[in-house]
């Protein structure tokens, strides 16, 4: 049971798959801007990662290895238009945010990687266990991101102002405050996680390589 | 018992400390140390790390003293309380209440650059361990020169921030940042508090307020100062002429407008060999090709007045020179040792792609009215690789002629 743990914490922590792995890093900058989009993202990624492990897992004796990789591609493209079918029809102006970026879930290599690396030689219940810990180990990261670019970029969090109004010059703003614009670019995104990829491995010096 | 000797005893009873390092940069601005090195043989020059900043300060405090002064003048006058000064010795420039104003406006940028900044050194050194480095003296007094007058305090101190932690101390300090500190701090305003750092408010004291007062019910007159580069990129007439741009009696950041002051600059830091004579050189030759092709694409017709590039295309080549930062961000920053090219063919090539890319920023994306800002940054990134290839050519060369002789 100790060596399941491990399964769904170690992504969490000293092997994540964005700042130890440097795995899927296109989505961790796309689509962080807002917070909720950044859940969203982890949560549709939870759920095919999730089921996409198992489903792999339970096909792994009988899929031909030469041709594994387009099976895992079927796998994960139907996943990913079930997600995309299900946020259309019930969160539309989300999944007009999230745009292209939900169909590139397929091409998240953190996916491909999972499969590839663990479900094809694991049972379904360790597939789950691995599934799940390395979605919530870029999620995790997405959220963390996501909070900040939103709180310093727009002033809000989930869409709530938290900080005052900027037009009103309520809050924070009537000090002159201001929203920092630069947070909502795409290379804050990237400097976000540098820092994050900064401070982890400044605590733990182990994962500092060569 | 000299003060110096109870300093050194200090440092001596106090070796072990986390706050040593912070204590020795104090001590070495006042003395030099009393440590001798122990083996081998060193070769001491005159000219290190701290007197080629100072030097590069000193040949900036003209532009400092001018910006105080030109901050007051364009104040007083979009207020119509004084007439245009004709000339660099005009009546109405270098007078005690512009001074005043800058004084009031520009030292505290220059205390928060240099606060700020020097904190930052501090925690830094102390977390690691090492000698505080003098690597800020420079960047500290390039950042309130480059960017407008009223920008708010706390702006800017979290632009240094930002830009000494993620331009140069995540690169591992002083000598080993890939980008010019200054400059990234004003690319981080410029991205980040893009109100505060464009449009024709920002470049004269007082404006914004008063715009704030005419917006809150006040009977007032609008007061605005766009930069010449600015009204270029709307198609519009320029109202100063080439001698204010050249002698810098023109709106613009605190200071970078006087092309005089910046041409003296350049020829103290040339006489005393800290620039690079090759880069500011080439720098200009890339900027003026950019001038004459763009004058030369305006001439054959391609370009007509109804063009949005119409303004700064048909520039003239060599006002590009005088106008907006090219010479400053040029003298003072292209030449920067740490993130410029090293080999002399690299400079060449280097300088002239800054000011090849600078003017075709400035023309062809009127949102970033300052090209010299992104263009330094860019060949910054790019000097090491300009660097590598001009160190190959010159193996494969000598490699070319050993074959010859063994043949």
């Amino acid at each position: 049971m100790a060596k399941d743990s491990k399964l769904i914490l170690d992504p969490l922590a000293d092997n994540n798959p964005i700042t130890i792995q440097v795995l899927g890093i296109c989505s961790a900058l796309a689509i962080t801007a807002e917070l909720e989009a950044s859940i969203v993202m982890s949560i549709s990624v939870l759920f095919v990662l999730g089921v996409g492990n198992v489903v792999i897992s339970l096909m792994r004796n009988i899929i031909p290895s030469k041709i594994r990789i387009i099976v895992q591609l079927i796998v994960v493209a139907t996943l990913v238009i079930i997600v995309d079918l299900i946020l259309k029809a019930f969160a539309y102006e989300l999944s007009k945010t999230l745009s292209v970026f939900v169909g590139l879930i397929i091409t998240n290599c953190i996916i491909m990687g999972r499969f590839e690396a663990f479900a094809l030689g694991n049972g379904p219940w360790r597939s789950f266990l691995d599934g799940i810990g390395n979605a919530l180990g870029y999620g995790i990261i997405l959220v963390i991101v996501g909070f900040f670019r939103e709180l310093l970029g727009s002033g809000t969090l989930l869409g709530f102002p938290v900080l005052g109004d900027p037009i009103e010059k309520t809050g924070l703003y009537a000090l002159g405050y201001e929203n920092n614009g630069f947070m909502l670019l795409s290379p804050m995104a990237l400097i976000v996680v540098g820092i994050i990829i900064w401070v982890q491995r400044t605590r733990n010096k182990d994962l500092i390589e060569d | 018992m000299g003060l110096k000797q109870n300093l050194h005893n200090f440092k001596e009873k106090n070796k072990d400390k986390k706050w040593l390092p912070g204590f020795n940069a104090l001590f070495t601005f006042l003395y030099m140390p009393n440590e001798t090195t122990h083996n081998g043989t060193h070769i001491k020059a005159a000219d290190d790390l701290k007197r080629t900043m100072n030097t590069v300060i000193m040949a900036l405090v003209p532009c400092l003293i001018f910006g105080m002064f030109n901050a007051g003048y364009q104040h007083h006058l979009a207020q119509g309380l004084i007439e245009s000064a004709d000339g660099f010795f005009g009546a109405s420039f270098w007078t005690w209440d512009n001074f005043v104003i800058g004084l009031w406006k520009v030292l505290p940028l220059v205390i928060v650059s240099y606060g700020v900044g020097l904190a930052v050194e501090f925690i830094f050194a102390i977390i690691k361990g090492h000698e505080v480095e003098e690597g800020y003296l420079v960047t500290g007094m390039l950042v309130p020169l480059i960017v407008p007058v009223d920008i708010p305090l706390w702006m800017l101190a979290v632009a240094v921030v930002f830009g000494v932690v993620i331009g140069k101390e995540v690169f591992g300090g002083t000598g080993m940042n890939i980008l010019n500190p200054a400059l990234t701090i004003r690319a981080f305003l410029f991205f980040a508090y893009p109100t505060w750092m464009s449009g024709d408010k920002v470049w004269i004291h007082g404006a914004v307020e008063r715009d704030q007062a005419i917006a809150a019910g006040q009977n007032l007159d609008a007061i605005s100062g766009e930069t010449i580069l600015g009204t270029l990129a709307q198609n519009k007439e320029v109202g100063y002429n080439v001698m204010d741009m050249f002698y810098g009696i023109i709106p613009g950041s605190v200071g970078e407008t006087s092309t005089l002051l910046i041409l003296l600059g350049a020829l103290f830091l040339i006489f005393t060999k800290i620039g690079s004579w090759r880069i500011m050189l080439s720098s200009v030759i890339g900027a003026l090709v950019m001038g004459l092709i763009f004058n030369g694409v305006v001439s054959s017709g391609w370009i007509t007045e109804s063009s949005k590039f119409y303004g700064l295309m048909s520039t003239e080549f060599w006002h590009h020179l005088l106008i907006g930062g090219f010479a400053f961000g040029t003298v003072f920053m292209a030449t920067d040792p740490v993130t410029a090219s090293q080999t002399t063919k690299g400079k060449w090539i280097y300088g002239f792609l800054v000011g090849f890319i600078s003017i075709m920023i400035r023309v062809f994306n009127p949102a970033y009215p300052e090209g010299v800002m992104l263009a330094i940054l860019l060949m910054n990134v790019f000097a090491p690789t300009i660097d590598h290839y001009v160190v190959q050519g010159n193996v494969k060369k000598r490699m070319k002629r050993v074959k010859v002789k063994t043949a």
